[in-house]
């Protein structure tokens, strides 16, 4: 893991304990291997991510 | 000097009348030590002129992000560095969404689209989600997809969406400070148009965006001014990349003086707890919102972000001893 789901800087960058709390609410926009912004779909009982470049994710 | 809760209960609980503007701002600046009896005299109120039965309702986005217009507290606008992607949701994806909502018991299922109006696109896309999910699940339809012409609204009505959701956002004095791209007067018109071609009305607003106290009690009273059918109450929960960003989150005591105060505002309304409850009341905020005036609940996901379990705000309301409301078809 490269980058913080959440806020999409490097994980080394700084301390992302609060984007770890927001990402219990919310699911994660950023590919935590590349940093590009995903496509992400909420729906009533779950959602799913997708990277153009590293694919599926769903919780 | 009488004390605005003495004068609440002989007003509003006793007569159903809702309370006025200036007697909101008393209400809204009770001090904290009151807040119980605020919050039991609003819980008294919504009993005796709603009843004890709670509306469950679902929601999903059919079409996400990539909106033109620029509510500041919206991370769907196109013109904010938000994260969040442009993305359509399928007709099966639609239908199934429709299926986990109905499976809690659900009673309303509410199909949104970040769009400042619905386009053919859209339309013929609703068309046929509705036609889709009406085959297969048993669940009143509503739809929130931005301002609407006449011929749209009776579009709508012949579609069979029994409600239609359109907030005014923020109070009439504070609006300009929240959207730049559209009026407060073209969000009225479009409510009044659905409440006029009757379907039922859901208006609400945000709360937590700003706002003075006095504009909070005048968003109450504007909307009760609509009388709408349901009042959606959504706190600010603040959305990085927009220009409400940085805004501090409400207190819970400010959150539960506004729901109460909204209760006070409208005694017969259906009352819903919409986006930002947990964030900002957390766990205990639900139970204390069911006890101070809510009626209504989005249960699971919202639109962007992620709601309590279904099951644990269904378990909550049987403990209260609130019958979820049932499915009524109006045929
Ligand atoms: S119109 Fe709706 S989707 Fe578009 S920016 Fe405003 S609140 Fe967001
Ligand atoms: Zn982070
Ligand atoms: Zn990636």
């Amino acid at each position: 893991m490269a980058y913080c789901g959440h806020c999409g800087e490097a994980v080394d960058a700084r301390d992302h304990a609060r984007c770890a709390e927001l990402l219990r609410m919310e699911p994660p926009r950023f590919c935590t291997q590349c940093r590009r912004r995903m496509v992400v779909q909420v729906t009533p009982a779950g959602w799913s991510v997708r990277c153009v470049e590293h694919g599926d994710l769903s919780g | 000097m009488t004390d605005v809760l003495q004068v609440a209960r002989a007003h509003v609980l006793e007569q159903g009348l809702g309370l006025s503007e200036e007697l909101l701002v008393e209400v809204l600046r009770l001090p904290d030590e009151r807040i119980p009896e605020l919050l039991e005299l609003a819980h008294e109120v919504r009993m005796t002129w709603c009843g004890p039965e709670v509306e469950v309702e679902g929601i999903v986005s059919l079409k996400t992000g990539g909106c033109p217009e620029d509510c500041h507290f919206c991370s769907q606008s196109g013109q904010f560095q938000s994260p969040v992607r442009a993305v359509w949701l399928n007709i099966p994806e639609l239908v199934e969404a429709a299926k986990e909502t109905a499976k809690t018991g659900a009673s309303e299922f509410c199909i949104v689209a970040a769009v400042r109006g619905p386009d053919q696109r859209l339309m013929d896309q609703v068309r046929e989600g509705i036609k889709a999910i009406q085959a297969e699940v048993d669940i009143n339809i509503a739809c929130s997809l931005g301002m609407l012409t006449q011929a749209q609204v009776d579009e709508f009505v012949e579609m069979g969406v029994h409600r239609y959701n359109h907030n005014l956002e923020a109070a009439k004095s504070y609006f300009p400070q929240v959207v730049s791209t559209h009026s407060y007067e073209e969000r009225w018109d479009t409510c009044l148009m659905v409440r006029e071609a009757g379907m039922e009305l859901c208006c609400g607003g945000l709360v937590g965006m700003g706002e003075s106290i006095e504009q909070r009690a005048e968003l109450a009273a504007q909307l009760a001014e609509l009388r709408p059918h349901e009042v959606p109450l959504n706190f600010l929960n603040p959305r990085p990349g927009t220009p409400f960003g940085g805004q501090e989150l409400m207190s819970s005591q400010d959150a539960l003086r506004t729901i109460a105060a909204f209760r006070l505002a409208m005694p017969h309304t259906i009352l819903r707890y919409a986006g930002g409850r947990e964030l900002t009341l957390g766990d205990l905020g639900t139970r204390e919102g069911l006890l101070g005036g809510v009626n209504a609940v989005i249960v699971g996901n919202y639109l962007t972000t992620l709601g309590r379990d279904a099951n644990e705000d269904i378990d909550l309301l049987a403990e209260l001893g609130m019958p979820i409301k049932e499915l009524q078809k109006t045929l």
